[in-house]
């Protein structure tokens, strides 16, 4: 059951130069890839196209040889590097994991999620913090696929190891396959099995 | 005395706002029509204390005839803005979400009827539906959503790019879900302070098209055909038909006005932690 990217090429509009071009990679289920660049090689791009967040200019994204589905919960759910940007500001963290799915008390516990945290607001709490909210909301929707888009870029190194801990070992026990995103030559080797270098 | 701070007084502020605008309507809208009856015998009376506003040519009572007029008014601009508002709304989500050419035409649109002095298509709209309460209700509702829908379409576009509607989409909710969990509540805002900022030109432009004489029917006493009225009888001198009434006017719509400031400042997320 891979995830897989074809030949995949991506510009916003003819007239834009091309941000990514003939990118092929492959991904099995419970296995860990390190998408690996420096700034400005598409890592998010494609971070994007293989999630189903933007759609391929060329080439296609399948997910066990089929196209990704356009409706209902996608099994590919990718978490993104600023977490402020992807909860409604209006709304509660509870009603903000509620989206991803039913409350889980193990997967709060392993983030360290307190329960009062719930009723706040996200800007009462702090980037890392709204970050494992993130994380416990995509893991919640029962993904097959996780993309992490250097989610731990901002967050101090105590955060960072608890935050990779408890992916790895959910991505472990239901047999996830594993994306991560990252300028961080040493992160990547510590977390994947296999780093795939864009600049290559 | 505990001071407080300038979230709280902004709140009194609107609620002392709203309760004194409330007592107006109220007020005027249980004057019995016996208050304001003709008394040919106390007619062209200059403001007395019997009389605060002075009497008019048949000598019915200014004060009571202005204020329920006013509440008259009240029960106009509140339900023409409450009208224009929800089409704004509608309007501006149908651009944001629909088809390109929907965008164009809903655009062409606005811009066609803004193009127009709203006066113009008030009175011909009252006029074609045969004046009275009914035609100007419609011909103000129908002239002044065009604004809002624009503000509305512009915030309903940056919201749809946000990132959590993305993750939302991904997460398998459909449109009308998102439509009304992450887009409505953001417009709550938006949609009273714009309906609010309406009232007063509503109220207006049903005192001005009274005015002109396309709008309610000279036997209501609306502040508009006080004001008609008594054209014909200020150059005898008498000054108090007019003045009272006008002043009492402007005041009503400066008061919503300042009322829709206040609500916006409260509700305003960069000046709602003040």
């Amino acid at each position: 059951m891979p995830l897989e990217a074809k030949k995949v090429a991506f510009r916003y509009s003819r007239k834009e130069p091309w941000v990514l071009q003939n990118c092929s990679l492959r991904v099995e289920r419970g296995e860990r890839l390190a998408l690996f660049a420096p700034s400005g090689y598409g890592k998010t791009t494609l971070a994007r196209l293989l999630a189903g967040y933007l759609p391929p200019t060329e080439g296609e994204v399948l997910l066990d040889g089929a196209p990704l589905p356009k409706a209902g919960v996608c099994p590919v759910q990718l978490i993104f590097q600023h977490p402020e940007k992807a909860i409604n500001p209006r709304w509660r963290l509870r009603q903000v994991l509620e989206e991803g799915g039913i409350l889980r008390d193990d997967i709060l516990d392993a983030f360290g999620i307190e329960r009062p945290w719930l009723d706040r607001f996200p800007r009462e709490l702090s980037g890392g913090e709204l970050q494992r909210f993130c994380v416990a909301r995509a893991l919640m929707s029962g993904a097959d696929y996780l993309i992490c888009d250097e989610i731990s870029t901002m967050l101090d190194v105590i955060t960072q190891a608890q935050i990779w801990n408890v992916i790895l070992g959910e991505a472990k026990r239901r047999n996830m396959g594993l994306i991560a995103v990252t300028h961080n030559r040493h992160l990547a080797r510590r977390i994947a099995d296999r780093v795939y270098d864009l600049s290559e | 005395m505990r001071r407080c701070n300038r979230r709280t007084q902004l709140v009194l502020l609107t609620a002392g706002l709203s309760l004194l605008l409330l007592a107006i309507y109220l007020v005027g809208a249980l004057i019995p029509e016996s208050a304001y009856a003709s008394d040919y015998l106390a007619a062209k009376l200059p403001p007395s204390w019997e009389h605060p506003f002075g009497t008019d040519s048949l000598g019915r009572d200014l004060l009571m005839r202005t204020l329920k007029g006013l509440s008259i008014s009240m029960t106009v601009g509140i339900a023409a803005s409450a009208i224009s508002a929800v089409i704004a709304v509608l309007v501006g989500i149908a651009a944001a979400t629909g088809a390109q050419w929907v965008d164009a035409a809903i655009n062409w649109v606005i811009d066609l009827v803004m193009g127009v002095p709203h006066t113009i298509l008030v009175i011909l709209i009252s006029f074609a539906l045969g004046r009275g309460l009914k035609g100007l209700l419609i011909g103000i509702a129908a002239t002044h959503w065009c604004s809002l829908a624009r503000l509305i379409r512009g915030e309903v576009l940056q919201l749809r790019s946000e990132t959590y509607i993305a993750v939302s989409r991904r997460l398998g909710k459909g449109s009308g879900w998102i439509l009304v969990h992450h887009l409505l509540p953001h417009l709550v805002p938006q949609f009273f302070v714009g309906l609010i900022l309406t009232f007063p030109h509503a109220i207006l432009h049903e005192a001005s098209i009274s005015f002109l004489g396309f709008g309610l029917p000279p036997e209501q006493p609306a502040i508009g055909i006080i004001l008609s009225e008594s054209m014909k009888y200020l150059s005898t001198g008498m000054w108090w038909s007019a003045v009272f009434p006008g002043l009492l006017l402007v005041a009503i719509v400066l008061l919503v006005d300042r009322l829709g400031d206040q609500l916006r400042r409260i509700l305003d997320p960069s000046s709602a932690q003040e």
